[in-house]
């Protein structure tokens, strides 16, 4: 029986928090099987991230730093998570269920020979010796318990459903790596990136998500009356698919199934009627607020709180009121 | 330029899903089938590129003889032909099975691009793409909202955390669909009719010579836990933030 890998994700330069529920992940599969993790991160001049990795009790942190890492691409790096993975004779591999995981971690699988559970948000127990994973399907409608039937597991990790493991005092021991993925023959390269630019939270790690639908008319107008809501809160902007197809926001604010999946304290609907797909993506919110000019729209029927009234009226005086009673 | 596309059958996105008394799967009673949405996002991409590279385009799917509609609307939308592999039903397939499949027409066909939908809805896995990926050794990009062809390259941008990314894949390569690729049309009716004089090929699986054991099993459904309470309907702005302040503790 081997250990478990973590496979680290860097985002913009630094560690991606996510990463640390996947780290929570290993430490609840150790709590079963009695198995040590290690984590493995790939980049260029990523010696400070793996620093910063080294003190949450895995047994070794491999680093592949290398020019050629400085933008992710699957195919190389799927090469050298498998041959890291190969070397520590890990039985899992565990990732975040994040773009870079989701488009990295089943051709790491495939390398391996390994089954894939994708987006798991619960170990349940064992069956025949192998763990037994919950996870969504039907846009969050079903839940799954899969079983991986395979000599190496690999395992991409939900975020908003483990919570991030916490920093020690030991330091694990760091071991430069080379894997053989910056060598890959595989054509592809990295042209670039454009950011979302945003001063606020990262959707998935605030607090306090706001988020808009198609109900705010348009572009304009969805920032107008979203921000200073946001400002009240210090809250993350999302949407719903509607208002982003619709041409009001950047893709990567869109919560739900296809999008992002979030779980902060509070969460508020401003004109969004409520689709399954929508709700899949913040159904895990602690409290949740919508407020909607229809009584009867679908949000209602999962919120704790409705205002039923016109989102261009009600939600200034809104942010007017959070702003006073915080002050 | 040749393209490979699929076209998974799922249970319509907009029912809800509810599993059976005994709780060993969905109920399916009165359930309807219709294409994947991100299948039809990658039909539609793949019609566009034809429109302006010329070639083929070949629909291919996995299922009972049923899937053959799936393949025929993408044929009514003007793909040229199709294939399906018969012999496996949804519960007997998971991604990495899949995959293979894919691999084995892959070989068979030559295709310069394999454009797939990220994910199915149904099992939400977004894995096949990636997996037939690696298994081809040729390059991907996962996610895309805009491809275009620059010679031998495709050049792709993918709808990632944080922004947008453009990348260059050499090809033969993967490409999966995302929701903002584009807009996919609808079956006029003479692409209707001319669909039905299209080939559509089966291939029993076992004809294949593929190892049809599972990797990935899921051994149990449930109903995934309600919000208790219910919702509470205020009057006005400053009766929310009271609540949301002493009763929620939420600011």
């Amino acid at each position: 029986m081997g250990g478990i890998l973590v496979v680290a994700e860097v985002r913009d330069g630094k560690l991606f928090s996510g990463t640390l529920s996947a780290v929570q992940f290993a430490q609840q599969v150790g709590q079963q099987t009695g198995a040590a993790f290690d984590i493995f991160v790939a980049g260029s001049n990523i010696g400070s991230i793996a620093e910063e990795l080294s003190y949450y009790g895995a047994k070794k942190v491999l680093v592949e730093d290398n020019p050629v890492f400085a933008h992710y691409l699957a195919p190389g790096f799927a090469a050298s998570v498998a041959a890291a993975a190969k070397q520590l004779g890990s039985s899992y591999v565990a990732g975040t269920a994040t773009t870079f995981g989701k488009d990295l971690l089943p051709r790491v699988a495939v390398r391996l020979g390994a089954g894939m559970a994708s987006e798991v948000t619960e170990i349940v127990g064992t069956r025949n010796g192998r763990l037994v994973f919950k996870r969504p399907m039907w846009a969050g409608n079903i839940v799954g318990h899969v079983v991986v039937n395979t000599d190496v597991v690999v395992v991409s990790v939900r975020g908003t459903d483990f919570d991030k493991a916490v920093k020690l005092a030991n330091r694990s021991e760091v071991v430069p790596f080379t894997g053989g993925g910056a060598n890959t023959r595989v054509q592809q390269r990295f042209i670039s990136f454009e950011q979302t630019a945003s001063e606020r939270p990262d959707l998935t790690e605030a607090a306090v998500v706001v988020a808009g639908g198609r109900g705010l008319k348009d572009g304009p107008n969805f920032f107008k009356i979203m921000e200073p809501l946001a400002d009240s809160l210090n809250a993350a902007i999302g949407a719903s698919r509607a208002a982003v197809d619709a041409g009001f926001c950047p893709n990567d604010l869109q919560v739900g199934q296809t999008g992002k999946v979030v779980a902060p304290q509070l969460y508020v609907a401003v004109a969004i009627s409520g689709a399954i797909q929508h709700l899949a993506g913040m159904k895990n919110s602690k409290t949740i607020v919508a407020i909607n000019k229809d009584k009867e729209a679908p949000i209602f029927q999962i919120a704790d709180y409705g205002l039923v009234g016109d989102a261009f009226k009600v939600v200034p005086e809104l942010a007017d009121a959070i702003k006073r009673a915080r002050s | 330029m040749k393209i490979l596309v699929t076209a998974k059958r799922v249970t319509d996105p907009n029912a809800k899903i509810k599993l059976k008394s005994d709780k060993s799967g969905i109920q399916t009673d009165g359930l309807e089938y219709k294409p994947n949405p991100f299948c039809e996002n990658a039909i539609e991409e793949a019609l566009r590129l034809n429109e302006t590279h010329g070639g083929e385009v070949v629909v291919v799917s996995i299922g009972p003889s049923d899937v053959q509609a799936t393949i025929r609307t993408a044929l009514a939308m003007g793909a040229h032909r199709g294939i399906l592999v018969t012999g496996l039903d949804d519960h007997q397939m998971d991604s990495d099975l899949v995959a293979r499949v894919f691999a084995e027409l892959y070989k068979r066909e030559r295709p310069d691009l394999f454009l797939l939908g990220k994910q199915a809805i149904d099992g939400d896995s977004n894995q096949v793409g990636q997996l037939l990926a690696e298994y081809l050794e040729i390059g991907q990009a996962c996610f895309a909202s805009k491809v275009e062809i620059h010679g031998s390259e495709a050049i792709v941008t993918r709808e990632v955390d944080g922004g947008l990314e453009k990348i260059a894949v050499g090809m033969p390569a993967v490409i999966t669909a995302d929701l903002r690729l584009n807009e996919p049309r609808y079956a006029s009716l003479p692409g209707i009719v001319k669909a039905r004089k299209k080939s559509i090929d089966e291939i029993d699986i076992r004809s294949l010579g593929i190892d049809t054991h599972l990797k990935v099993e899921t051994v149990a459904y449930e109903e995934p836990k309600t919000r208790g309470g219910g919702v509470t309907f205020v009057g006005g702005v400053d009766e929310l933030v009271g609540k949301l302040k002493s009763e929620a503790k939420a600011i």
